[in-house]
């Protein structure tokens, strides 16, 4: 046997363990979601509603009273049918707003963020319950989905074209917006676009490292990495997302939507060099209440798995600081997005 | 002088109705064939929806299944119905049932009176379709294919692959010439009732029986045997991905179906309720005769070219080249490693040379140096070391992407951070200047001990020996220039104008003078120091140490060129 016999062997001996691996863990987080199913209790429950070709989107949230009017109207404009919502023991309206609204069920759960994996556990129950078959978006509160033509095409004219082209995931890279000042010296009033107070954007400061075990690409950057960042690259948050799957109850996201398994669900990237259709999530965390929250979320310790780590990154944003620069790319549309290369149409024309 | 229609449809039968009524409407008969797997349902809503209408009349249901016969016998039966029910036609249109009109059928009855006697059908050898799928151009008529692709791909595969292991070659019928083309067609009905008239007609349909995709040639290898006058082309507007599935038209599509000119455009997307209803109420006055898609077929071969090619250097959520393809930059930029040593103003002199921006040293130890001395440069890309240092590879290829437009020029030194210098040498963006040795200038005018000075001249010597070495390799793909120091010093002005011309070719700048360079007098004596404590900097090439005072007489300069 050759030298370089014995290397390719013993390469696909290790990417069998690697998919050994991942299957196991794929059925780990299933099981585990199953388990916690109990800890969310219903509110309202309107899941009789959907329809079977109906789009979905599911979300976990906490005190997003100001946020959730425009995110509500934005994506059911865009085509959501359904939205399935878990309230972490929200301390504002969140609960009696969500509560009235027509085509939301909600649940409610005290249980801990962190330990259930930042709310995907309760989300992966709720997927597996509700979401077999259909089309899938998940998000957080402060995230809005941007796709090529989004302005002229429905949520419905692009998983019809992925659907046509045999595929079932999405892919998108979150873009931070940010204010031009500091950031609690905004305005932004519930049910108002957050795109207007939030119009900067970091657009050529995102890194990109493809991560063989999960077959998905970790990408990490925007003015975040920037600003908090600066001597822990490694801890800065990833920006990568596959938010928008024709989901099978057999399938899990790992952490958030970053990545999910079965693994080649993870493959919404280019094959040789060409790139298919993917998107942006406009991520608009830092709106004025970032300040005080973050003085809150420091205390609960609840977003990040290592907390102590980002206590810096807390103070950052506690010292109201400015954001933009000179540099700073004000958001126009899609097409600009498309651009400066951060979406792409793919071969949907 | 008229024409009828020929609807094949599967699904979105409400779309089907409107355009079926449309054309009745207008005075043309209309048969419709539904496919047997639609609900019976759907069938009945669309039999009452259309009842009301004399000229539109309903095929027997086949089952269709993609890329087989039965297609085929759904097309002729209604075809058959067709010729039969209305005497006075003298084309038939077979189209989909999602395609629409974008002209008025008045158009299309009046283009057509003008070639009564024309069959509009694509119909091309198989030598001539670039269209690959699975790679079976030849063999759809020299092999059997009883397994349905969409539904028993294995069974498909693998009697495919026993066939050809076998060495099975189908007879073709005497008198056929395979040829292909677009299942779109429209045919007169003289070449129709020829080909139905034909006494062969049972041999060729057992033959096509068992072709594969036979909606794409049989009536296309037929048609060779009886039309008289063919313009191999169809009148449907359609465009196919990569994959040669159809492109969809939604509704921002409208302005240009509408400037296309054609008949009709597939394939239709049935949501798209601004186009149904665009083109089925108010059909755009007087366009032009001749269909006219250059627009169109330009965007679809953007479209291609971005889903095969992508953006070369731009690295995104959705493109990531996997390795057989080389990584590399947007666009071309230059490195300029020891200019600086020698001419203390070089960043300003080039700068102002070549009309752009340069940065200093970007991959400086403590941070990078960019043009303007910038904390944050274009595209929000910060100076910290610990973030470009973490993927230095990243950081330059966003550096050139966010500037692409503007040729990048920055200055490298051994004493930079080395991590990036392969991806340099393999970069086919990037034009790299040497003057190898010039480190030993700055070392030869500080003030400090000859000891440190010596650890020091080894770091950097094997430093810039290494980078060296890479862009001597054979794998490297960038455009270097290599001057040793004392080489440069023989013609500063030449090799600069070598490096000049290089960076813009269609540009010529005649240089008049080289920028100052430091002070050298002693430089010699000082390399010959460094040898006396044995250490030997060879990389800066022969000072004899003679003369101290003047610079080596002039002598012209001998770049070495790779590639």
């Amino acid at each position: 046997m050759t030298k370089a016999d014995t290397r390719s062997e013993t390469s696909a001996l290790r990417a069998t363990w690697t998919a050994g691996r991942m299957h196991a863990r794929r059925y780990r987080l299933l099981s585990r979601a199953l388990r916690k199913r109990r800890q969310i209790r219903p509110v309202t429950d309107r899941t009789a509603q959907i329809r079977p070709a109906d789009i979905l989107c599911f979300s976990t949230v906490r005190n997003e009273a100001t946020r959730l009017p425009f995110f509500l109207d934005y994506h059911r404009a865009q085509g959501v049918r359904h939205f399935l919502m878990v309230d972490n023991d929200s301390t504002d309206e969140t609960r009696d707003y969500l509560a009235g609204q027509p085509d939301v069920s909600l649940w409610h759960t005290a249980y801990s963020y962190r330990l259930s994996r930042f709310g995907m556990d309760w989300l992966t129950w709720l997927q597996f319950r509700h979401g077999h078959g259909h089309w899938c978006l998940t998000l957080d509160a402060d995230e809005l989905l941007v796709y090529p033509h989004h302005d002229s095409r429905s949520l419905q004219d692009l998983t019809g074209w992925l659907d046509s082209r045999r595929t079932r995931a999405f892919g998108a890279i979150m873009l931070d917006l940010y204010p031009k000042g500091r950031l609690g010296a905004q305005n932004y009033r519930p049910g108002q676009n957050p795109l207007e107070v939030l119009r900067w954007f970091d657009e050529g400061n995102i890194f990109y490292k493809y991560q063989p075990n999960l077959q998905n690409l970790l990408v990490r950057g925007g003015v975040r990495r920037r600003v908090f960042f600066h001597s822990a690259p490694e801890r800065s948050p990833t920006l990568s997302k596959t938010p928008l799957v024709r989901w099978h109850r057999r399938y899990v996201y790992v952490s958030s939507t970053h990545s999910v398994l079965p693994r080649w669900l993870n493959h919404v990237r280019g094959d040789i060099a060409g790139d298919p259709t993917s998107g942006v999530i406009l991520h608009t965390k830092f709106l004025p209440e970032i300040v005080g929250k973050s003085r809150i979320e420091k205390r609960r310790r609840e977003h990040f798995a290592n907390s102590i780590l980002y206590n810096s990154y807390y103070d950052g944003l506690m010292d109201d600081p400015v954001l933009w620069g000179p540099q700073s790319c004000e958001y126009e549309d899609w097409q600009q997005l498309e651009r400066l290369g951060l979406l792409s149409r793919g071969g949907w024309m | 002088m008229s024409v009828g229609f020929i609807i094949l449809a599967h699904s979105a039968l409400h779309r089907v109705g409107q355009v079926a009524t449309h054309l009745a409407r207008s005075q043309a008969p209309v048969v419709l064939h539904i496919d047997q797997n639609v609900p019976k349902t759907d069938y009945t809503a669309l039999r009452s929806e259309t009842g009301g209408h004399e000229t539109i009349r309903f095929a027997p249901r086949h089952r269709c299944e993609w890329g087989m016969w039965s297609i085929i016998e759904a097309t002729k039966d209604a075809t058959g119905i067709m010729l039969e029910a209305f005497p006075d036609i003298q084309h038939v249109y077979l189209m989909s049932g999602s395609c629409i009109p974008l002209r008025p059928v008045a158009d299309l009855r009046a283009y057509l009176d003008r070639y009564p006697e024309t069959d509009f059908i694509e119909s091309v050898t198989t030598l001539d379709v670039p269209w690959a799928r699975g790679g079976l151009e030849e063999e759809r008529f020299t092999l059997h294919f009883p397994f349905p692709w969409r539904r028993k791909r294995k069974l498909f595969d693998r009697y495919v692959a026993l066939q050809r292991r076998l060495g099975l070659n189908r007879h073709i019928p005497e008198g056929l010439v395979p040829h292909l083309g677009s299942q779109w067609w429209c045919l007169s009905r003289k070449t129709l009732e020829a080909i139905f008239s034909d006494p062969d007609l049972p041999r060729y349909d057992r033959y096509f029986r068992r072709v594969w995709i036979p909606d794409e040639s049989y009536f296309q290898t037929l048609v060779r045997c009886h039309g008289r006058s063919i313009e191999s082309h169809s009148l449907t507007l359609s465009k196919f991905d990569h994959e040669g599935r159809p492109h969809i038209f939604y509704n921002d599509h409208t302005d240009l179906l509408r400037r296309s000119g054609c008949f009709f455009a597939r394939k239709i997307w049935p949501e798209a309720d601004t186009l149904y209803d665009t083109f089925l109420n108010a059909p755009p006055a007087a366009p032009q005769a001749e269909p006219e898609t250059d627009a169109i077929d330009r965007l679809f071969s953007a479209a291609l070219d971005k889903r095969l090619h992508g953006r070369a250097g731009l690295y995104m959520s959705g493109r990531w080249p996997t390795k057989e393809r080389k990584d590399t930059t947007a666009a071309s930029y230059s490195v300029f490693q020891g200019f600086n040593d020698l001419f203390p103003d070089f960043g300003t002199w080039l700068s102002r040379t070549i009309g752009g921006s340069v940065h200093g040293h970007i991959f400086a130890p403590d941070r990078a140096h960019f043009a303007g001395g910038v904390a944050v440069y274009k595209g929000g890309l910060p100076d910290s070391a610990a973030l470009r240092d973490y993927n230095p590879e990243a950081f330059l290829c966003n550096l050139i992407w966010n500037n692409r437009g503007e040729r990048q020029c920055f200055l490298f030194s051994p004493a930079d951070r080395q991590q990036i210098t392969r991806f340099l040498a393999a970069d086919q963006n990037a034009q790299i200047n040497v003057i190898s040795g010039a480190w030993a200038l700055p070392l030869f005018r500080s003030n400090r001990t000859l000891a440190e000075i010596r650890t020091e001249a080894v770091h950097l010597q094997k430093a810039e020996a290494a980078f060296l070495d890479q862009l001597h390799r054979r794998s490297s793909a960038s455009r270097v220039h290599i001057w040793t120091l004392a080489e440069f010093l023989h013609n500063p002005l030449e090799a600069l104008q070598t490096i000049i011309d290089d960076i813009a070719p269609h540009r010529p700048v005649q240089l008049a003078s080289s920028p100052e360079t430091v002070p050298m007098q002693g430089f010699a004596r000082f390399l010959q120091m460094l040898k006396n404590d044995g250490m030997k900097p060879y990389l800066t090439g022969d000072f004899p140490v003679r003369e101290h005072t003047t610079l080596p007489t002039r002598r012209k300069a001998k770049p070495t060129l790779v590639k």
